[in-house]
């Protein structure tokens, strides 16, 4: 059985409530795999040593030190490290903090999960949909690399993620063809559509890097043209 | 090169209703695909392009025949249909979506319906996906200064346009109707059409336009089971009339063309961005 464990750093619980927000489809990847390390949803202490796939999510508060330790630990630990959300994958929300919180505050400074160890997939998306959770988890079991190759790519330079990527990546590049795609996916309505471009409101945007991985004319990976 | 992608079989139709022949582009196949679904419980809400002021164009969820209707016929100009897709779900409750749009918009669905990213709960509510064939598309004033400028009739006062016999027509509500030569219309077309290699909306259920059949009638593409079964649905229920497509004029021969043109023209766009070092989707 294919050993998973859920970590938690500097996050808000929603990609846990997305992971677990899959419904009966949620049974059957739990039916296919060994959970064996979750706050919420296993008794267990420690992360155990070997695992095969460590679900990581929030970012990594570099101004304190367990935090580091987790990170390091996990990616020693996993044969997969996958940066679960936004916060993980390119920072999101957190990208803002600054310190000078009630309880902690000389905690200043957070950098997502990507940008402190190597990870092997990044899901960006505040929250990531649970589809997409349970495709990602999936086509790991499968060893389905095609399919994962995007995720890949986005742990590796997905750091930056913004609502500016339209922009750059897209709008200035002379490829934005106006399908609204982004404005759709975008969690915090920080994207309009104004004739047939999208209009990113920046202090709307959190940086969850939703809008530009669903644009299809970034990537378009091949095998989407299966369509049966 | 496949000029219209894998479909099972293509058939030339309309619309029986004659309400709906009326107010649509050309065999009404959209429109009657949208109410048979609406009337039949296959769909509880669909997203088209509204008619917004002066003849712009505006995504929306309809779920009545009216709004249907109302939407019918082809805007010329970019309509950020997925721009509506979550609110579909989310606002409008909808469980089985409709959908409808150019071959790039089905493109970007069936992105959303591969890597659900941000669209949670989305994926299992898309019931259809229809697309339209397409050449090109324009920019709202692009669209705006062929109509204004070149054929000199306001933006307040379009009842319709259309593209046909090298032409694109403009019918005012007062009973005009101007032409521009097609090829006149090229500077106003949006550039990034110009990387686009589908003309038939290859990855939809049901792929439809006014190419190949003629006036007044549409060449139909039934590409998955899916469309199929929707498809088989309605010709059940006689909301379609239908003609074997070797029997029409012009016929896929003239489809096939057009898609190969788009193809070849636009491949070597491509080829020439990459050239300079322009990024392409990849
Ligand atoms: C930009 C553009 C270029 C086209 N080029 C060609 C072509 O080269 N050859 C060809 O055969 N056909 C082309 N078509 C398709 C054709 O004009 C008709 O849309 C199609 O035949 C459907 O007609 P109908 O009578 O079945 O649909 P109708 O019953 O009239 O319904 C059409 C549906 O499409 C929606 N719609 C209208 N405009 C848009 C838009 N801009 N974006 C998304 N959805 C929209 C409407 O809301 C409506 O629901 C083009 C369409 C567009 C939008
Ligand atoms: S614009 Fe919206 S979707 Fe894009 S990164 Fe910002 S918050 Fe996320
Ligand atoms: S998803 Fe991409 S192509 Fe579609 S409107 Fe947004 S930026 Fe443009
Ligand atoms: S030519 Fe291609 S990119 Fe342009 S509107 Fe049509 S389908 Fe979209």
């Amino acid at each position: 059985m294919v050993k998973v464990a859920h970590v938690q750093l500097s996050s808000c619980c929603g990609c846990l409530v997305s992971l677990t927000d899959t419904y009966e489809k949620l049974l059957d990847v739990l039916g296919a795999i060994d959970l064996v390390y979750s706050q919420t949803l296993a008794d267990v202490r420690e992360v155990p040593d070997d695992v095969d796939i460590i679900l990581l999510e929030g970012s990594v508060c570099l101004s304190d030190h367990h935090a580091l330790e987790t990170a390091l630990a996990c990616r020693e630990k996993a044969k997969i490290l996958v940066a679960l959300g936004a916060c993980a994958a390119s920072g999101n929300i957190t990208r803002f903090s600054r310190g000078g919180q009630m309880s902690k505050p000389v905690h200043d400074a957070f950098a997502p999960l990507t940008e402190v160890v190597k990870c092997d997939l990044a899901i960006p998306g505040c929250p990531p949909s649970p589809e997409s959770i349970v495709a990602v988890i999936t086509a790991a079991l499968e060893g389905d690399m095609d399919y994962l190759e995007p995720y890949a790519e986005l742990a590796k330079y997905g750091s930056e993620a913004c609502g500016c990527d339209l922009i750059v990546k897209v709008i200035n590049k002379s490829l934005c063809m106006g399908c609204g795609a982004c404005a759709a996916a975008c969690p915090t309505r920080a994207v309009t559509m104004e004739c047939g471009r999208p209009a990113i409101d920046k202090e709307i945007c959190i940086k969850c890097g939703a809008c530009s991985v669903q644009c299809p004319r970034i990537r378009f990976p091949e095998l989407i043209e299966k369509i049966e | 090169m496949d000029p219209f992608g894998s479909y099972k079989f293509a058939i030339s139709a309309r619309a029986t209703n004659n309400q709906i022949r009326k107010k649509s582009q050309d065999g009404g196949i959209v429109s009657a695909a949208y109410i048979h679904g609406l009337e039949s419980g296959l769909l509880d809400g669909v997203i088209v392009a509204d008619k917004g002021e002066d003849f712009c164009a505006i995504p929306k969820v309809a779920t009545t025949v009216d709004e249907v209707l109302s939407a019918a016929g082809t805007k010329y100009t970019t309509s950020p249909n997925l721009s509506v897709l979550k609110s579909a779900v989310r606002e409008y409750g909808c469980d089985k979506v409709g959908f409808v749009g150019t071959p790039c918009q089905v493109q970007s669905i069936r992105k959303m319906l591969k890597y659900p990213v941000g669209y949670r709960h989305v994926p299992d509510k898309i019931a259809l996906i229809m697309g339209i064939f397409c050449m090109e598309n324009f920019p709202y004033n692009g669209l705006k200064t062929i109509i204004e400028e070149h054929c000199g009739i306001k933006m307040e006062d379009v009842a319709k346009t259309d593209i046909g016999k090298g032409k694109f027509w403009v019918y005012s509500k007062w009973g005009d109707v101007k032409t521009i030569k097609l090829k006149d219309t090229h500077p106003y077309e949006q550039h990034s059409c110009h990387v686009c290699m589908d003309y038939t909306a290859e990855l939809a259920d049901i792929s439809t336009g006014s190419v190949g059949s003629p006036d007044g009638w549409s060449t139909i593409f039934i590409r998955t089971a899916k469309g199929e079964a929707f498809y088989k649905a309605m010709e059940e229920a006689g909301v379609i009339e239908i003609k074997n497509i070797d029997d029409v004029k012009p016929g896929l021969g003239l489809v096939e063309k057009l898609a190969n043109s788009k193809k070849d023209n636009n491949g070597k766009e491509r080829a020439h961005r990459k050239e300079i070092g322009l990024p392409l989707p990849y």
